[in-house]
């Protein structure tokens, strides 16, 4: 009985996020422009999407950016979150304060005040602008999602590997960071997605060659999105999705081989 | 683990938060000529509607992601490691399809002769209603359930955005539970209600204060979605300071005012939740 | 804690930008041009034609809002923009512009004069047409009367409460309400915007909602009966659904005219001008207006056009009675935001 009421808790939350995602998908397929009516199948945005020089350009920016951002603000994050941890209270405060401000000023404010601040430091905008605001906001959740696993770290552990004669650093790298690793891990997550769908602060932070794809799909919002960019995230969809049954195919095998 | 860990964030937050803000202060102090002034919060008074609309749909949202997410991590933290990271992985997917795109989704599902009335049409369940529920409470006949161009529609955006920032920190301190306090607290003999409100959720705190943030504050500032859903019939925040910056006017002074003060009351509500906090978790997490 | 590692923390920190400098731009041969356009605004196998022809590469930007492109102009340099009007008129005030050289853009002469010399630019020194368009009132003939058509005030109609739209921008929107009124659009009178914003105030009950795309699917799926929009826009969704149609209001409404121009920073004017050229020829013209749906300024577009097209009242809408938006002082825009928050706020 609560097997049953569980599935269907699940199931309901999975149509929920999924419903939409299938609508987006379905209507890459459509012989027309419209969202809501269905004209036909066709594959012509495909096609069109690859001589689409600048969607493919947009998307390569966003891939590297958000991997960039990712992997800085998740080294960044964690550490600060540890350093954070160790702090006396005052301090403390000031710096959860400092981490909650990108969060809460509006995303419009943002960009303008990095767009005048990248002018100020005279630095051209491109990929190193585009990483560094983007960074600067994935930050905070990376050290959200770390430090709720430090706060339930038992510091006996760490204390316990100093007295068996481990140096800091061996303490810290196979006591400490295997039991936050889970925080580490969605922070690094919810980084990329934060990265992935910004497209207010990449508008003023981004050069004149190095638009992000979501910046490209707001510019078209004026007119009609075009199909082509839902064919594109179809595409991205269907291969994540393929990654992952195949990473998960691979892990099981070697779950089997291992026992 | 030395605080001195956390200096490099510093320096980075001085150049790229700090700075800003400062400039943001600035503004917000001045008027055109770069006097000093405290008119612009005065202006900023005259919005206290759009801000009160703002953190209540902020608010409901935020909640709604909690009681929708919560059992889903708890759940995902039950399952199989491999089980698990599938379901993180169906969570998180959905969210690296664009937003707009996700958001104009959502329109064509919602509108009036979307894809749910069709279907509710369909199946006969408008007119079930229109037989039963309308004449019982006196209302006019339905051709549709209006699910588009109000604050309902908000507030499903929001949460659609914002659930995997809430289910994710709780999931990840869910995991990390020590198994043994659960079982011994069921071993006393204590119901699992009890066992639940007295000990899983207390020791889940950390993940929720994390998964409210997450949340509540970037969803008060949040813009489109309310113009997209909500049918752009009344403002929230994030659209007043966009129209501030990229209006007809570029008026920098009065949105940094309201930036500032919206901010100032982000804080305010994090305060008191981190008091709460305070009492019950924040040491107690390392004692037990 | 020792001093030698904080040290290394702070230097650390000091690296982490430094290290990021490495990423720098690219430069082709041939040499390269800066367009940057509204989105979903150009067929574009137009930019690999042009890039086939001259050997120029194209960098390919687009934009959402004329703001959007002012204040990406103040710290950025594209060698071609496409504004529209107003935004012209200020960026020429402001000199952001500079002046073209129409020697290097025979393809000038193509232009309609009826687009030319307008007041935004009336030297016509700074600005090419690009695309034109009316706004008036798409309407599903199916639901609404005939009787009940020729107005504006079809779109505050008692009888249509619900299922009428209003524009979701300051500047269209209280057009809409001074052209009814007989205002000026370009008026700076502070009474009759006010009077103008609090006649849309009382009518806001009326609408559904105030929209911009979002009645591109709205209208051909009927969740509309009557909304303001572009006439190019209004030929693509009758494509989508027979029933709708368009009128341009008696009272008289906004005409638009959207231009390229190259910016006053703008480092590669000669490849502004061979694109600016190459757009404007009969058969790129010809190819743009079929693609974006949009009236062509071009004659010799025009002049490779099926009649029928040519001389579609909705296609390419007479343009007597009409008014093109100027920039506005600096407290005239004010007020609109004012005013515009004033509708919005509860």
């Amino acid at each position: 009985m609560k097997k049953i009421l569980q599935n269907c808790y699940l199931a309901i939350i999975f149509l929920f996020l999924y419903a939409p995602i299938a609508v987006l998908m379905i209507f890459s397929f459509n012989d027309n422009k419209s969202r809501v009516r269905w004209y036909g199948f066709t594959l012509d945005w495909y096609v069109e999407l690859f001589q689409d020089s600048q969607i493919l350009n947009s998307l390569y920016v966003t891939l590297v950016v958000a991997l960039a951002a990712a992997v800085i603000s998740t080294l960044l994050g964690t550490v600060a979150a540890m350093g954070i941890h160790c702090m006396k209270r005052r301090s403390k405060t000031v710096y959860l304060t400092l981490n909650n401000i990108p969060m809460s000023t509006s995303d419009t404010i943002m960009g303008v005040t990095f767009m005048l601040l990248f002018a100020a430091l005279s630095l051209p905008k491109g990929y190193l602008t585009l990483i560094l605001a983007h960074t600067t906001f994935c930050i905070p959740g990376v050290v959200l999602s770390v430090r709720p696993m430090l706060r339930q770290l038992d510091k006996s552990t760490y204390e316990a590997a100093l007295d068996l004669g481990a140096t800091p650093s061996q303490a810290l790298r196979q006591v400490i960071l295997p039991e936050i690793m889970p925080g580490i891990v969605t922070g690094a997550i919810m980084a990329f997605t934060i990265s992935i769908d910004d497209f207010v602060v990449s508008y003023f932070t981004a050069g004149s060659n190095t638009q992000p794809l979501s910046v490209v799909i707001y510019s078209m919002t004026r007119r009609r999105i075009s199909p082509k960019i839902n064919a594109v995230s179809t595409l991205m969809f269907l291969i994540i999705l393929v990654l992952l049954i195949v990473i998960n195919m691979r892990s099981s095998r070697d779950a089997k081989k291992k026992s | 683990m030395k605080k001195w860990f956390a200096y490099p964030y510093g320096v980075w937050m001085i150049v790229f938060i700090v700075a800003p803000i400062l400039l943001v202060v600035g503004y917000a102090f001045t008027d055109k000529s770069g006097a000093f002034t405290l008119a612009n919060f005065g202006s900023v008074a005259a919005y206290a509607g759009i801000f009160g609309r703002s953190f209540l749909l902020a608010a409901v949202s935020t909640a709604v992601c909690l009681l929708m997410g919560y059992p889903l991590a708890y759940i995902m933290s039950r399952s199989g490691p491999r089980l698990q990271s599938i379901y993180m992985t169906l969570i998180m997917l959905p969210m690296w399809m664009n937003f707009l795109l996700r958001t104009y989704a959502w329109m064509s599902i919602l509108e009036n002769k979307g894809f749910i009335n069709t279907f509710l049409q369909k199946i006969g369940f408008i007119d079930l209603l229109n037989r039963t529920l309308v004449p019982a409470m006196g209302w006019e006949a339905l051709e549709y359930i209006p699910l588009i161009n109000n604050s309902f529609a908000v507030v499903l955006g929001m949460v659609y955005n914002f659930l995997p920032f809430m289910v994710l920190p709780i999931y990840t301190v869910l995991i990390k539970l020590d198994p043994k306090i659960i079982e011994a607290a069921q071993d006393l003999g204590a119901p699992q209600s009890i066992v639940f409100r007295r000990v899983i959720f207390p020791l889940s705190l950390p993940g929720v204060i994390s998964g409210i943030t997450m949340v509540f504050v970037p969803a008060v500032s949040t813009f489109v979605i309310s113009k997209m859903l909500g049918g752009g019939k009344e403002m929230m925040i994030g659209d007043l300071i966009e129209l501030q910056f990229m209006g007809n006017a570029y008026n920098p002074q009065i949105g940094s005012a309201i930036a500032l003060v919206m901010m100032l009351l982000i804080f305010a509500c994090m305060a008191i939740m981190n008091r709460f906090d305070d009492g019950r978790g924040e040491e107690g997490g390392l004692m037990l | 804690m020792n001093k030698t590692s904080r040290a290394c923390a702070l230097l650390l920190a000091a690296a982490l930008p430094l290290s990021l400098t490495a990423c720098g731009g690219s430069s082709s041969e041939n040499g390269e041009v800066y367009v940057y356009n509204w989105g979903e605004y150009i067929d574009t196998d137009l930019i690999s034609q042009f890039e086939k022809e001259t050997g120029i590469k194209v960098i390919y930007n687009t934009f959402e809002t004329n703001e959007g492109l002012y204040t990406k102009l103040q710290t950025e340099s594209y060698d071609v923009i496409i504004p529209s009007d107003y935004m012209i008129g200020r960026m020429i005030d402001e000199d952001m512009l500079q002046p073209l050289d129409y020697s290097k853009i025979p393809n000038m002469e193509l232009i309609d004069e009826a687009y030319t010399h307008l007041e935004f630019d009336p030297e016509q020194a700074y600005s090419v047409p690009y695309t034109w368009g009316v706004v008036g009132v798409i309407y599903n003939a199916d639901k609404v009367d005939a009787a009940d058509i020729g107005s504006w005030d079809l779109l505050w109609n008692e009888k249509y409460a619900g299922e009428t739209a209003m524009f979701d921008n300051s500047r269209d929107a209280l057009g809409v309400a001074l052209k009814y009124l007989g205002y000026s659009l370009n008026t700076t009178d502070e009474g009759e915007l006010r009077e103008t914003a609090q006649f849309i105030m009382d009518k806001k009950e009326l609408f559904q909602g105030f929209f911009m795309d979002q009645v591109l699917e709205k209208l051909p799926n009927e969740e509309l009966v009557a909304a303001p929009y572009y006439n190019g826009d209004a030929v693509t969704m009758m494509e989508e659904n027979e029933s709708l149609s368009f009128y341009v209001p008696k009272e008289g409404t906004n005409l638009f005219v959207d231009a390229m121009c190259i910016p006053a920073n703008a480092k590669n004017v000669d490849n502004a001008h061979a694109f600016i050229n190459f757009m404007t020829s009969a058969e790129a013209a010809l190819a743009n207006a079929e693609y974006i749906g949009y009236s062509s300024p071009n004659n010799g577009a025009l002049a490779l056009m099926d009649e029928e097209t040519r001389n579609d009242p909705i296609s390419y809408p007479s343009t007597e009675n009409t008014e093109t938006f100027l920039n506005l002082p600096v407290a005239t825009n004010e007020l609109y935001t004012d005013l515009w928050t004033e509708i919005l706020k509860n």
